[in-house]
């Protein structure tokens, strides 16, 4: 059944999107992350501009996040005071890289630097991710203790000043590396239209140490609000946001999210860490076969979008 | 988005009527007559593209024989216009990028021409070219520095972009797209695709005898979204602020919602 996005301008099939959304949901929840790197790349392949896509896949992250965040408050799994910290670098971040963007966009380079910005981060964080997974399933399988909270492994983040103790995730780590981390988030999220959460999971992780348990559900409260402020912008200033698109895609993310959470919850975390790093290393592989293989067609046209 | 149409159908209009007029003069006794099967073209969410039917009759005077050659029409449907890029991609440090680029200044987005027989059997190359007649002979201009002009028709973008717009269904030829039903009475249908933009789209009549055009008429349509549609794009356009505001609510609530209705403890 087809059905016309209005935003879009474009008849797509219903069921496709809805499958698209249940698919992508199973794997936010599954992983605890907002799944814009898979989503916005799906909606561009079946033909939308990549500026609704951005502008819409915001507002389908918000939604599978804050789902995702209300099943964490449910079981205590979220440590709100770290979330606030990380948002208030979050937002510092999400203006420097908006303000980035629009730089770029005049230069009429947007496109490359998005493109090798998934490359080489998706590639790098992937390759790291899968390392580092393949390596504590290795040591499991010695039958070595799975060493994630080393007592004495403190590193130079930890001999900052300005020490918070966060309760919840019963860290007590400085408040410049959580600004920090925020920061990034707000900066990429802004100039690669992702929520970031398979970022922010193995920062939070690798960094501050933050337990696998409480690190998901915190991680959503900050893509909650960076997703939810980002939708209203995008509306507010370039009218980008497709409702009807948006809904559909909802729809089948909060579904597909639910039974991805469940999932998740009898998978060991160091597998999940491995499944994720390996999905992040195919669509940053993705993009990099993209950049490196000589298009079926060497033109492209592009509408100007006309200032409102 | 038609911002421009109104002024535009003004002015379509007045060319409609000198064009009567001229149409009038002895030089050629024939009148064009036209209509289409519908004015106004509602998206709903079902929309997937239309199918307009034109239709007309070629009037002749009393006075004067009919031809014995015959008439032959050309039809030229015309998008409203855009601003397009087109870009090039370049080998560069092993990876494909984006190089060259030309600007198209105000080109049609959509572009069929409709005939009753192949344009080089209805008149010579020089007149097909003088009538813009197809799509060899459209006005593309581009911007080069400060200027705009419209390029030779082998110039690279210009074959690159009509390439692309073809096989989007966007621009098109059909040499047998008009039928005369009976000697005056003819028939074209246009087909519009989903991808189609909205806003007023031109449809330019011309008649053929004997080489040369010897009456011309014009007629338009409008693809414009309705009701719910209408009401989002609006909305959407207007008041984006509130509409982000409760885009953004929906995504909370949906969310919300989801996570009651899958709740297990």
């Amino acid at each position: 059944m087809e059905i016309y996005l209005p935003i879009a301008d474009l008849p797509v099939n219903i069921f496709l999107v809805l499958a698209m959304g249940l698919a992508v949901g199973f794997v936010s929840g599954l992983f605890g992350i907002g799944g814009g790197f898979l989503m916005t790349p799906l909606l561009i392949f079946i033909g939308i501009s990549p500026a609704v896509a951005v502008a819409t896949v915001s507002t389908h992250i918000a939604a599978s996040s804050f789902s995702g965040a209300v099943t964490y408050w449910r079981r205590r799994a979220i440590d709100l005071t770290l979330a606030l910290m990380l948002l208030a670098g979050g937002i510092v971040g999400t203006v420097s890289g908006v303000w980035l963007f629009t730089a770029l966009r005049g230069l009429g380079q947007l496109d490359i630097t998005i493109g090798l910005s998934y490359v080489l981060l998706l590639g790098s964080v992937g390759a790291m991710m899968v390392i580092e997974g393949l390596r504590a399933m290795l040591r499991a399988r010695q039958g070595k203790p799975v060493e994630l909270r080393r007592p004495g492994s403190h590193t130079w983040i930890h001999g900052l000043p300005l020490k918070f103790r966060f309760k919840q995730s019963k860290i007590y780590v400085s408040a410049i590396p959580v600004c920090v981390i925020g920061l990034i988030m707000g900066f990429i999220g802004a100039i690669m239209g992702i929520g970031g959460g398979f970022l922010l999971v193995p920062m939070l992780i690798y960094f501050l140490r933050v337990p696998t348990n409480v690190v998901i559900g915190t991680s959503m409260v900050l893509t909650l609000v960076t997703m939810a402020s980002a939708t209203i912008l995008h509306a507010a200033t370039n009218h980008l946001v497709d409702a009807v698109l948006a809904l559909i895609l909802m729809v089948g993310g909060v579904t597909g999210a639910q039974f991805g959470a469940r999932a998740g919850q009898k998978m060991r975390s160091e597998r999940l860490r491995l499944l994720l790093g390996i999905l992040v290393l195919a669509v940053g592989s993705r993009f990099a076969f993209d950049l490196v293989v000589a298009p079926a067609d060497l033109y492209s046209i592009r509408t100007i979008e006309d200032a409102p | 988005m038609n911002r421009t149409s109104g002024p535009r159908i003004a002015i379509a209009r007045a060319l409609a009527a000198s064009v009567l007029v001229v149409s009038a003069l002895p030089a050629g006794a024939e009148r064009l007559v036209s209509s289409l099967s519908s004015h106004i073209i509602q998206i709903t969410s079902n929309f997937t593209g239309v199918e307009l039917v034109l239709f007309g009759i070629v009037e002749n005077d009393q006075a004067t024989p009919p031809r014995s050659s015959g008439y032959d029409i050309v039809a030229t449907v015309t998008g409203p216009r855009q601003s397009v890029v087109t870009r090039h991609k370049e080998r560069m440090f092993g990876i494909w990028i984006n190089a060259e680029s030309q600007n198209f200044v105000e080109v049609p987005s959509y572009l069929e021409v409709l005939s009753t027989r192949p344009f080089e059997s209805i008149a010579s190359a020089e007149t097909l070219r003088r009538q813009h007649i197809g799509i060899a002979n459209a006005l593309l201009p581009q911007q080069n520095e400060s200027d705009i002009a419209d390029a030779i028709p082998n110039d690279q973008f210009r074959q690159a972009f009509v390439r692309i717009k073809r096989e989007r269904n966007l621009y098109g030829e059909v040499a047998n797209g008009v039928t005369f039903l009976t000697p005056t009475l003819y028939r074209a249908s246009i087909s519009v695709p989903a991808e189609a933009p909205i806003g007023t789209y031109d449809v330019d009549i011309k008649l053929f005898a004997d080489g040369a055009v010897i009456a011309r008429t014009n007629s338009a349509f409008e693809i414009k979204t309705v009701g719910f549609e209408s009401f989002i794009v609006s909305a959407a356009v207007n008041y984006g602020l509130a509409y982000g505001v409760v885009t953004a609510m929906m995504a909370v609530m949906t969310g919300w919602f989801a996570s009651i209705v899958f709740r297990r403890d």
